[in-house]
């Protein structure tokens, strides 16, 4: 057992464990806390995978930013309709079946196709070569995101917008 | 000495995506449902990052870079017109959100 296997399993079980939880529990806010957990989770996996700097954003963004306008809305719509927001699931069935269907046919492509085995060694220093490339090669949409993020705060705000 | 190979990552993130998906089917909350819509993108962006890895190309994270600020827009506007919803309609709840209905 090597430390990359400990590794792959702890956060393997970690991440698989906290998105059933967010998928079964009973109350919509445990399930956002388990939906921050796996984020987490996520974010450990990236790290395991030598993104460092994309751990970073995905704390930051994820979970940081997205537990944090979730947590709002939830408290907003609550406040609004005055009792607690419980969620009942349906069609347990279906929802097994279609997910399983699809989960098996991915696998069926994973098992079939020809994937390198070995990790090979990466010389440089991901995160300078990622801001190198994210301001050469990829300016264009870098730019492009930055007008689309000023898009999505106007559309929140205009929704969002108290009523006249 | 054994590595894992990038087939055991990609199973990681298709278990992932399937526990996403069967959230977005079986969740009756709106809010439910964005959340399973959240658990798919994390699987798509476990996926890009370990193709990234195993063939020692940093484009596959330059993408991964993008999809995760995209997300985080897509998540706000969404949010944004489930509160929107919720005062028109006066619930959260899909299956009472006909107004489309002919």
């Amino acid at each position: 057992m090597t430390l990359e296997v400990v590794v792959f399993w702890g956060l393997a079980m970690l991440l698989i464990g906290s998105a059933l939880s967010v998928v079964l529990t009973k109350n919509l806010f445990h399930s956002v806390l388990w939906l921050a957990l796996s984020l987490t989770a996520t974010a450990g996996i990236f790290l395991a995978l030598d993104a460092e700097f994309l751990a970073a954003v995905q704390l930051l963004l994820y979970a940081g930013g997205v537990i944090t306008i979730v947590v709002f809305a939830i408290v907003v719509t609550e406040r609004l309709v005055g009792d607690r927001i419980t969620q009942v699931s349906r069609r347990i069935v279906v929802g097994v079946v279609l997910a399983g269907t699809l989960m098996l046919a991915v696998l069926r492509f994973v098992r079939i196709a020809d994937l390198p085995v070995e990790r090979p060694v990466i010389a440089v220093d991901v995160t300078r070569v990622l801001g190198q490339v994210l301001l050469t090669e990829f300016v264009l949409p870098f730019e492009l995101l930055a007008v689309l993020l000023l898009v999505g705060l106007l559309g929140a705000l205009y929704f969002a917008r108290p009523e006249e | 000495m054994v590595a894992m190979p990038l087939s055991a990552w990609l199973t990681l993130a298709a278990v992932l995506f399937a526990i996403g998906f069967f959230g977005v089917v079986t969740r009756r909350n709106t809010i439910g449902i964005l959340l399973g819509i959240e658990l798919m993108l994390n699987a798509v962006n476990i996926n890009l990052v370990a193709f990234a890895r195993y063939n020692a190309d940093v484009v596959g994270m330059v993408f991964t870079s993008f999809t995760i600020p995209i997300t985080v827009a897509e998540v706000a506007l969404g949010l944004a017109i489930v509160i929107l919803i919720f005062r028109m309609k006066r619930t959260v709840v899909a299956d009472h959100l006909d107004i489309l209905r002919g």
